[in-house]
């Protein structure tokens, strides 16, 4: 075994650091871009929050993309069904929301948000089984399944609710801004923040420290090697479906807040971003997906601010940036 | 001498191509078989259907007398067999710890276990808590059998271990596996290389067209170099 031994020693594994580093250099030139100190932290606020929300619904989307190679064009759904059950638990409960009290507050949107999760991750199970199973493999009849799938939501979403745009007006608690200074930070803005934080750790500690995570990862980079260690990924499958629709679910809620209201085409704009989050983020990566998604809201905000007549193609313009420099995305994840 | 694994007039197709066209097979327990044949005879087919990675469209294939031709992959693992495929396929974002640690399906890293794989191949405690993604080719390759032989395993598939490797890590590596051997492990081997099918083998199968062409001992084959060019094109002069 000496030849083994005597292996060149190889280099340390450098951590690749320049994506992270990308959302930080864009803040940083865009300070004397906007001129303005608390006009540009109160865009880069904004931009953290939205990146948080968009990050929440798209990390389930690029881990289904990574492990399962589906293509589910009907995420958007669970978004807006998600949005549309928190409204039930919401509205009988509007004298509670408009009290002054944060806990009381909070006692009716962290159940209406853990509803939200429970019926969108429920959904994830019914269209994994009855959708997607019959057309793993198959992309070309996995986009024309979950389109359609998504067309049947959105049509269902009005048949029960109407057409009309339902009001989700914010808690009192959390309407208003902290104050520092001259700078105004939106106070459900942190908030969003802080959960769209708590859920990457969430998922990073469990991608990274659990047994499960491991298989995760694992099946995202060879699905087949994993079943030929002995383990049943079609489980791990449908776990990580549910857990990214319930996620979504989480999200819906959440953007319904930001925006104020639902309605059963909210997240047809949405969606677009989702994907270009996944795209730019590399297919499957947690880490690419987050980063992607902060960069996609600050471009959205600094752009939006700067010159809002490029705000539509923005997003697809640092897409095409982002490819040019890394064809396979910010992470790109091996060997698929 | 009691056979783990039969295949029985095995044929398998792969989209409208007919790869495997009746195989029939045995390994015998506590024995290393060598597959042989040329590039596209249906080697690595006949390791992926015994694994359950293709399935086999007719015949038998039994374990320890079992039959598991219509299981799925994870349930062939499970009854312990350790497949190292062509490709390598480890883990390249996970560490050298955490492919092995999946490997381990049973539980915690046995200590004893990894001491006698780091006795082989000391390059994988030197880059423990390093990215499979980062190690060379063969380093790769030793991660590879080192999962497969993480838990004790009644048979082991493997795949060409030694394709596009240093000749000194070939070596290496057919001392590894010998000692493996000596250990009692049943294993099925594809081998290109045919000083290490000599080296290793205790019988022979070569393949040709999907099909078992010639079945014996592997000392009588490495005897027969007249023999070796009709089935393999080569002799073994050629490769010493």
């Amino acid at each position: 075994m000496t030849e083994l031994a005597a292996a060149d020693p190889l280099p340390k594994p450098k951590r690749d650091i320049a994506p992270i580093l990308l959302p930080i250099a864009v803040a940083l030139v865009m300070i004397p871009l906007i001129g303005s100190p608390s006009t540009w932290l109160t865009l880069t606020a904004a931009s953290l929050a939205m990146g948080m929300m968009i990050f929440i619904m798209a990390s389930g989307l690029t881990l289904v993309f990574g492990l399962m190679d589906v293509l589910n064009f009907g995420h958007g759904a669970f978004i807006a069904v998600g949005a549309y059950v928190a409204t039930l638990v919401l509205a009988p409960f509007a004298a509670s929301l408009q009290a002054d009290s944060l806990w009381t507050n909070l006692a009716v949107l962290a159940p209406a948000a853990l509803l939200s999760m429970a019926v969108s991750g429920a959904l994830g199970l019914i269209v994994e089984r009855v959708l997607i199973l019959p057309v793993y493999g198959q992309h070309l009849k996995q986009i024309l399944m979950t389109t359609g799938g998504l067309i049947v939501a959105e049509q269902t979403l009005y048949a029960v609710w109407g057409p009309q745009i339902i009001p989700t007006p914010l808690p009192t608690s959390l309407r208003g801004s902290f104050i520092l200074g001259d700078v105004a930070i939106a106070k459900y803005r942190v908030l969003a923040t802080l959960i769209g934080l708590a859920v990457f750790i969430a998922i990073q500690l469990v991608l990274n420290r659990t047994k499960l995570g491991l298989l995760i990862r694992a099946g995202v980079e060879n699905r087949e090697m994993v079943e030929a260690l002995g383990y049943r990924i079609r489980r791990l499958f449908l776990g990580v479906f549910m857990t990214g629709s319930a996620l979504a679910g989480l999200g819906g809620v959440m953007w319904a807040l930001y925006r104020e209201q639902v309605h059963a085409s909210m997240s047809d704009d949405l969606t677009v971003l989702i994907f270009i989050v996944v795209i730019i983020g590399g297919l499957g990566s947690i880490g690419g997906c987050f980063i992607g998604a902060i960069l996609v809201a600050m471009i959205a905000n600094y752009g939006g601010f700067l010159v809002p007549k490029l705000a539509l193609v923005s997003n697809i313009l640092l897409m095409v940036a982002i490819l040019m420099w890394r064809p396979r995305g910010l992470y790109a994840v091996t060997s698929r | 001498m009691t056979d783990l694994l039969k295949l029985s007039g095995v044929h398998t197709h792969i989209g409208r191509y007919h790869i495997l066209q009746g195989i029939d097979l045995a390994v015998a327990q506590g024995q290393t078989t060598m597959l042989l044949g040329r590039n596209g005879a249906g080697k690595t087919t006949t390791l992926r259907t015994i694994m359950g990675l293709w399935q086999a469209s007719s015949g038998e294939i039994s374990l320890a007398g079992e039959r598991i031709e219509s299981r799925a992959t994870p349930d062939i693992a499970r009854l312990g067999v350790g497949y190292v495929p062509e490709s390598m396929a480890v883990f390249s974002d996970l560490t050298v710890k955490e492919n092995l640690v999946l490997a381990a399906r049973d539980g915690p890293l046995d200590d004893a276990q990894l001491d006698w794989i780091f006795g082989f191949f000391p390059a994988l405690r030197r880059f423990w808590l390093s990215r499979a993604g980062s190690l060379s080719g063969g380093q790769k390759q030793m991660l590879s059998i080192a999962r497969a032989i993480i838990e004790p395993r009644k048979l082991l598939l493997i795949d060409e271990p030694t394709k596009g490797l240093a000749p000194a890590i070939v070596m290496a590596l057919i001392e590894c596996l010998k000692e493996i051997k000596r250990k009692g492990a049943t294993i099925l081997l594809v081998e290109q290389n045919f000083f290490a099918a000599r080296e290793l083998g205790d019988n022979v199968l070569v393949m040709d067209n999907g099909t078992i062409v010639h079945r014996g001992e592997m000392a009588a084959l490495a005897a027969d170099v007249p023999l070796q060019e009709r089935l393999l094109g080569l002799s073994l002069e050629a490769h010493q």
